[in-house]
């Protein structure tokens, strides 16, 4: 039973083919095989995860993918507890977000194509999470990399679309390059990829791997900050977080699934699966912390003030992407991976809700032309509003327990500055997701009169996902993660984590409760101290007033700290500089020495000609004209009358006789 | 006896008459004429040597038969030539047929 987990990512792929093939067949009815694929997917997922909860595990080489030498990778399969809350979290969100793209998209030209790319991108994560070596984890990472691309630039007509995709590529590529080279450095130093032979290994390696080497880094170190490089890029972390907001130029749904719930997750379940390397790398753990701790701040400064719902719902991931490798950094794994879980839940609610919201408004995004959307949207508000209370962190909803989890890992292991950046940015994620709220669904009715007539709550499609999602962020948090750190999730993952060698942190009871109880306070402060009094009536002055008064921090924020122009002025001006600059050589010296090949031999060839038409014909024409003008000269004896001809016989019988006679 | 050198005089007079009408006379048929004379005073000239020169078998004269007779099979020919000119060209003036120049 267990080994039928290569169809989970291996029945999307048949939709794929199917989809990819006769799109232009199936057009209408591609969501079937969309949908149903991944719904089997979902099935078989869950019944794995039963048996893996059961204590079942699997490591299942299926066949040699390619051999070199001593290198040989394979295709194999891995299940623990890891892995099957992974592909359990893809399929069901998958799922949901499929059966939501079935109203979201319908109608539109593209329809196969679509569902073609979404299952593509369904198969490529589920090798992702259930590879059993590093490469076949790179082929799923590539491919969801593929899929990102495809997907953003899905309406490639638009062309913010097709930059938005081509700059969510280009970016990742440069994480990518990061995860490689971490790949071909643990190759060589394991000989293989394989997890099992590289962690049961990492013990016996210990004094090499923690040996100095370049830069005074140990190797376990520069593994570990490789491939944390490729998660950054992946995951959206300072400095190559940039393509996740452009990447909103997709289809809302894209949006949920791929750059909320679960692609960007993949940089932090590869760090966590790389556990056992990060533990033995003090250098890197706190790079990823820091880096996390940063990012989430950072993301969350900028989401305060952002108008495009989309905008700050995707700064927001990014804000929360930045506490799952806090949680990662400070050792707290499990926590990190459980807010991954939760996080998926409510951020694609959260995205699928505003998609929503946008169908709702006839593709307004602008939360300014927004407001009293409560009671004409009652299934979206109210899930959106679930969805905010569970980003901000209040008991009992999901993301509570998700991210108290992580800021008391940090607490724990005495990273209070950590802990401090991290309440200051729970702080601010519950101000700005309840300043989103009440902008969109209450305050003021800002609606363009032409499209408010048009208002209307979503079809079916799109409104059942939305309460499985609700019921999903309402109950998961407290279901799994209840009490903290010693829950149903904790008692499953947590050994996966033990074994790679991380350290629980002992934390008491007290302490648990108090931190929870200050999150909560800082959470319920941000959203009912302060959001609800700015923004629940839609007229307070109090926003503008705060936006004049630090005029300049306000536009610090509204522009993003302008990191897309320093990113253009440093690099991209720098490349375009530098291609143009290669490109003068290319066309002066490397064109030029063909252009000049190219001269000399028409050059050559017209002195060739003029020797061959002077010389070698004026050769012969000068025969053939000497002889022409000689015959002119002596022809004139021929005078066809025949008695000139006997004249000229007698005269010379008379000569040769004459000859005869006198000599 | 009339002395050798007379018979090859009135030959040589005989000879140049008819070169001179065979090269002067516009008419084919006179042409012809003339070169019948030449062929004569060839004929004299080899009776007459034939006589003239001892112990012979006769072949000055035989040349001479025989070159009567070719003279015939000449004539017949040339005459068929002149009447072809004359069919073609309606005159029998040499000077006046001159396709077969430069």
């Amino acid at each position: 039973m267990l080994k039928l987990v290569w169809l989970v990512p291996a029945l999307p792929l048949l939709g794929v083919a199917v989809n990819g093939i006769f799109g232009r067949v199936t057009r209408e009815r591609a969501h079937w095989l969309g949908v149903g694929t991944t719904g089997l997917s979902f099935l078989i997922a869950l019944a794995i995860f039963c048996q893996a909860a059961g204590g079942a595990r699997l490591d299942w080489d299926v066949y040699t993918w390619m051999s070199a030498g001593d290198f040989r990778a394979t295709v194999g399969f891995l299940v623990d507890p890891l892995s099957a809350v992974m592909m359990l979290v893809v399929t069901f969100v998958g799922l949901l977000i499929h059966v939501y793209s079935v109203g979201y998209m319908h109608g539109d030209p593209g329809y196969a194509r679509f569902f073609t790319y979404l299952n593509l991108f369904m198969s490529s994560m589920l090798v992702l999470v259930l590879a059993n070596n590093y490469l076949l984890m790179f082929l799923g990472w590539e491919g969801v990399g593929l899929c990102s691309y495809l997907l953003i630039g899905f309406w490639y007509q638009k062309p913010a679309a097709a930059d938005a995709g081509k700059k969510a590529f280009v970016v990742n590529r440069i994480g990518d390059a990061g995860f490689l080279l971490g790949l071909f450095l643990i190759w060589r130093t394991f000989e293989s990829l394989h997890y099992g032979q590289v962690f049961s290994q990492v013990e016996t390696y210990r004094l090499v791997l923690e040996r100095p080497s370049v830069l005074g880094l140990s190797l376990v170190t520069w593994i570990a900050l490789l491939l944390f490089v490729g998660a950054t890029g992946k995951s959206a972390q300072l400095p190559l977080y940039v393509w996740l907001p452009d990447a909103m130029e997709g289809p809302t749904p894209v949006s949920a699934l791929i750059h909320a719930a679960t692609m960007v997750t993949a940089g932090v379940y590869m760090v966590a699966r790389s556990a056992a390397f990060f533990n033995l790398a003090p250098v890197a753990m706190g790079t990823v912390a820091w880096v996390g701790a940063i990012t989430a701040v950072f993301a969350a400064t900028i989401a305060l003030v952002q108008t495009d719902i989309k905008r700050v719902v995707a700064y927001s991931t990014i804000s929360q992407l930045g506490y799952m490798f806090l949680g990662c950094g400070v050792g707290a794994y499990a926590s990190a991976v459980f807010h991954l879980a939760t996080h998926a839940f409510f951020k694609a609610l959260l995205f699928l809700g505003s998609g929503s919201v946008i169908h709702a408004l006839s593709g307004e995004q602008d939360i300014r032309k927004m407001g009293q959307l409560k009671a004409r949207l009652p299934i979206t508000s109210r899930t959106f509003y679930w969805a905010s209370l569970a980003n901000a962190g209040i008991i009992p909803l999901a993301g509570f327990w998700s991210k108290d989890e992580i800021l008391a890992g940090a607490f724990a292991g005495h990273h209070y500055v950590l802990w401090a950046l991290g309440s200051a940015g729970a702080f601010m994620t519950a101000f700005y997701m309840f300043r989103l709220y009440y902008t969109v669904f209450e305050g003021k009715d800002n609606v363009d009169p032409h499209t408010a007539h048009h208002i209307h709550e979503s079809p079916p499609a799109m409104a059942y996902p939305l309460m499985a999602l609700g019921a999903g962020t309402l109950l998961v948090g407290a279901l799994f993660g209840f009490p903290p750190d010693h829950g149903l999730y904790h008692r499953f993952v947590g050994p996966v984590f033990a074994a790679a060698g991380t350290e629980p942190h002992a934390i008491g009871l007290g302490t648990t409760v108090g931190l929870a109880a200050v999150a909560t306070l800082i959470a319920a402060l941000g959203i009912w101290g302060l959001a609800r009094s700015w923004y629940k009536t839609g007229d307070s002055p109090a926003p503008a007033r705060a936006a004049e008064r630090f005029r300049g921090l306000y536009r610090l924020l509204l522009n993003k700290y302008w990191v897309d122009e320093y990113y253009n002025a440093l690099f991209i001006d720098f490349g375009k500089r530098l291609c143009h600059r290669l490109w003068g050589v290319d066309a002066r010296g490397v064109d030029g020495a063909v252009n000049g090949t190219g001269w000399l031999t028409v050059a050559l060839s017209a002195l060739s000609a003029r020797v061959d038409f002077h010389g070698v014909d004026g050769l012969v024409n000068a025969i053939a004209d000497l002889i022409q003008d000689g015959s002119q000269a002596v022809k004139r004896i021929q005078t066809g009358l025949i008695q000139n001809y006997l004249l000229a016989m007698a005269m010379g019988v008379f000569v040769i006789v004459s000859l005869y006679v006198f000599f | 006896m009339i002395p050798l050198s007379h018979y090859l005089i009135v030959a040589a007079a005989l000879f140049s008459l008819g070169m001179f009408g065979a090269l002067t006379r516009r008419n084919a048929i006179a042409i012809l004429m003339s070169v019948e004379l030449m062929l004569n005073a060839a004929n004299l000239s080899f009776v007459a040597l034939a006589r003239h020169l001892p112990q012979t078998l006769l072949q000055g004269q035989v040349f001479a038969v025989f070159v009567i007779a070719i003279a015939a099979a000449e004539a017949a020919v040339a005459l068929a030539i002149v009447l072809g000119l004359f069919r073609n060209f309606r005159t029998v003036n040499v000077d006046e047929i001159n396709l077969m120049k430069w």
